[in-house]
């Protein structure tokens, strides 16, 4: 992209101004990339992105120098085999940070989309540059996707990284009792990234949704993190026991599924039919929304 | 219709019930440099924000650059440069940046020239030196000219400029009349609003005055002086007496400055006989002029004079 776009830079630097060709629009709009690279450029400028990346990073440190200074140690799932194999670092990370360090980063980031560009009233001139506001949405939300994959990737990698360091690498006993190489292992902790990144669709959707209902970014942030919440506990209630399949938290931990031979990819796939159904209907709701809303911001 | 750049017919727009723009019929010539006239609140806002299609009508239509607003939005706005309540800018981006993200918005807008044309943009509103800083670092001065290059990074058919010189030093305000004149020579539209007459009279070939969102008047400049009768001035040291004089004819003097002045309505009596009476009351006269209204004084005279927001 750079080496096609060197050639024209330069000739226009030299005369900047009032050069009739270079300001010519283009006689057909083009695809539409620019503004997924610009939003994706800009999410992965912003300082609170990467502020919010080293927390999530910190969550398996922390395991990790927690239990090599006390020893063995009791907790969460797997977090005694940690001693033995490095890797259950990354493993225990995830399952500590699904519940609530996740949703909350993906409340901010899903609750700023709209709602951020409203309070700096940038929104209004994203809408008339034009980029299309059914346009915008999707752009949008694939930032938001594409911060989910940063954030599940950054807690496996700097677990299995300070897992190495700290701990022993070896062969993985699995669930099911059999054992799995360490290459086998690493690609069954991608494929436990992958699955929460799906896991948290559903609600980058309805936080989506809520960001076309405010100009106070805080507000919708801080209504996406309460429902992941709400959601949990919710599921929780046995009183409920009809409601759980329905809620967008209920396979959130089930991808323990992925630590068995042979793979089982049940849990999979109804949480990637349910995150399918939010994100048609939070989906829908957000363009019906924001489609008609009158931008006063 | 097509041979305006901007025409409205009944246009109307309600928040909870109340009228903020009101049956507004606007026709802007192309190629004209049009002033949208009006004190605070009086609705210019509102109507540039249905222009652009921010905002839906309530009822009546919008035609820009000869297609209907909103709904073929997508291949009008790419023509129209604007400057929309105030410059805004996501802070934590450099102003070179900031423009790059807006251009990337815009599907007409060549990627191959994009870092060309923001340098060419910035370097019109003397921006040049300051593009590499966060915007977060930038005056309020330099913020709107961000906002007015952010106007001008493709070939502009139309650029509606809401309250440009605001925030500008007196050299800016000049700065940004050369500029809107310079457009206008390349055959660029420009819809310039402004609570202030003074600073775009200049440059205006048309106007319109808005006034609690209704459309109060509209036309050439010389339409708009022509259509306020012609008014009288006295010099005197007797002002007292001599607006005592005029009100004795029916006028309504103003004497506040240092002279009486009055508008010369459609049944006031002929001059010279307001000469007589006022030598006939003992006003002694040191001079004595009837003069066309300037648009200032029309402006004044259809919006009210004043801070006061009307509501």
């Amino acid at each position: 992209m750079s080496s096609s776009e060197a050639v024209p830079i330069e000739t226009a630097s030299a005369a900047p101004a009032a050069n009739a060709a270079v300001t010519a629009r283009r006689d057909r709009p083009s695809a539409g990339w620019a503004l997924l690279g610009s939003e994706l450029s800009v999410m992965f400028r912003r300082w609170r992105t990467w502020a919010m990346l080293a927390a999530l990073a910190a969550v398996p440190i922390l395991i990790a120098v927690a239990v090599r200074v006390t020893g063995r140690g009791r907790g969460p799932a797997f977090l005694d085999q940690i001693t033995s194999n490095g890797l259950f670092v990354a493993f225990t990370a995830l399952v500590v940070c699904v519940p609530l360090f996740l949703p909350l980063t993906i409340g901010v980031v899903a609750g700023d989309t709209i709602a951020g560009e409203a309070s700096h009233g940038t929104l209004r001139y994203l809408v008339i540059a034009p980029a299309g506001r059914l346009r915008l949405l999707a752009v949008k939300y694939a930032g938001c996707a594409a911060f989910c994959v940063a954030a599940a990737l950054t807690v496996a990698v700097a677990g299995a990284l300070i897992g190495a360091i700290l701990f022993p690498i070896g062969p993985v006993t699995l669930l099911s009792g059999s054992v799995v190489s360490v290459g086998d292992a690493a690609v069954r902790l991608l494929l436990i990234a992958l699955y929460i990144v799906v896991s948290l669709l559903g609600m980058c959707a309805i936080g989506l949704f809520l960001s076309t209902l405010t100009d106070v970014p805080v507000g919708a942030m801080a209504a996406t993190a309460v429902l992941a919440v709400v959601s949990q506990v919710l599921d929780q209630l046995p009183q409920l026991d009809a409601l759980h399949p329905w809620l967008f938290s209920h396979y959130w931990l089930g991808f323990a599924d992925f630590l068995r031979a042979p793979l089982v990819w049940d849990s999979f796939v109804s949480n990637a039919w349910l995150q399918a159904g939010y994100v048609a209907v939070f989906g829908a709701l957000a363009i019906g929304r924001f489609l008609s809303k009158d931008i006063l911001s | 219709m097509s041979d305006a750049a901007i025409a409205t017919s009944g246009l109307t727009k309600r928040f909870r019930g109340r009228a903020v723009v009101d049956d507004l019929s606007l026709s802007v010539p192309r190629g004209s440099v049009f002033g949208f006239l009006g004190p605070n609140g009086s609705g210019k806002t509102t109507t540039i924000r249905m222009l652009l299609g921010l905002i839906s009508p309530s009822a009546g239509s919008i035609s820009v650059l000869g297609e209907a607003m909103p709904d073929r939005g997508a291949s009008v706005l790419p023509r129209v440069g604007a400057l929309v309540e105030g410059p805004s800018f996501a802070p934590y981006l450099s102003g070179t940046a900031n423009l790059v993200r807006r251009d990337t918005a815009d599907r007409y807008a060549p990627g191959s020239t994009r870092s060309a044309r923001v340098e060419a943009a910035l370097e019109r509103v003397g921006l040049s030196h300051a593009a590499g800083k966060h915007v977060r670092a930038y005056s309020l001065g330099m913020k709107q000219r961000l906002g007015i290059a952010g106007a001008l990074l493709t070939d502009r058919d139309l650029l509606v400029l809401d309250e440009p010189t605001n925030g500008l030093d007196p050299q800016g305000t000049r700065e940004v009349r050369n500029l809107v004149r310079s457009l206008a020579d390349e055959g660029t539209t420009v819809f310039v609003s402004s609570h202030l007459l003074a600073e775009i009279e200049q440059i205006c070939s048309h106007a319109a005055i808005m006034r609690a969102g209704k459309l109060v008047a509209q036309g050439s400049l010389d339409e708009l002086r022509s259509a306020s009768g012609p008014r009288v001035i006295v010099t005197t040291p007797d002002r007292a007496a001599a607006a005592e004089v005029l009100t004795g004819f029916g006028l309504a003097p103003d004497a506040t400055g240092g002279e009486v002045e009055a508008a010369l309505g459609e049944d006031a009596p002929p001059a010279e006989d307001l000469a007589a009476a006022l030598v006939g009351a003992g006003v002694r006269l040191r001079g004595f002029a009837v003069r066309a209204s300037s648009l200032e004084e029309r402006f004044v005279e259809l919006t009210g004079e004043g801070f006061d927001v009307e509501q």
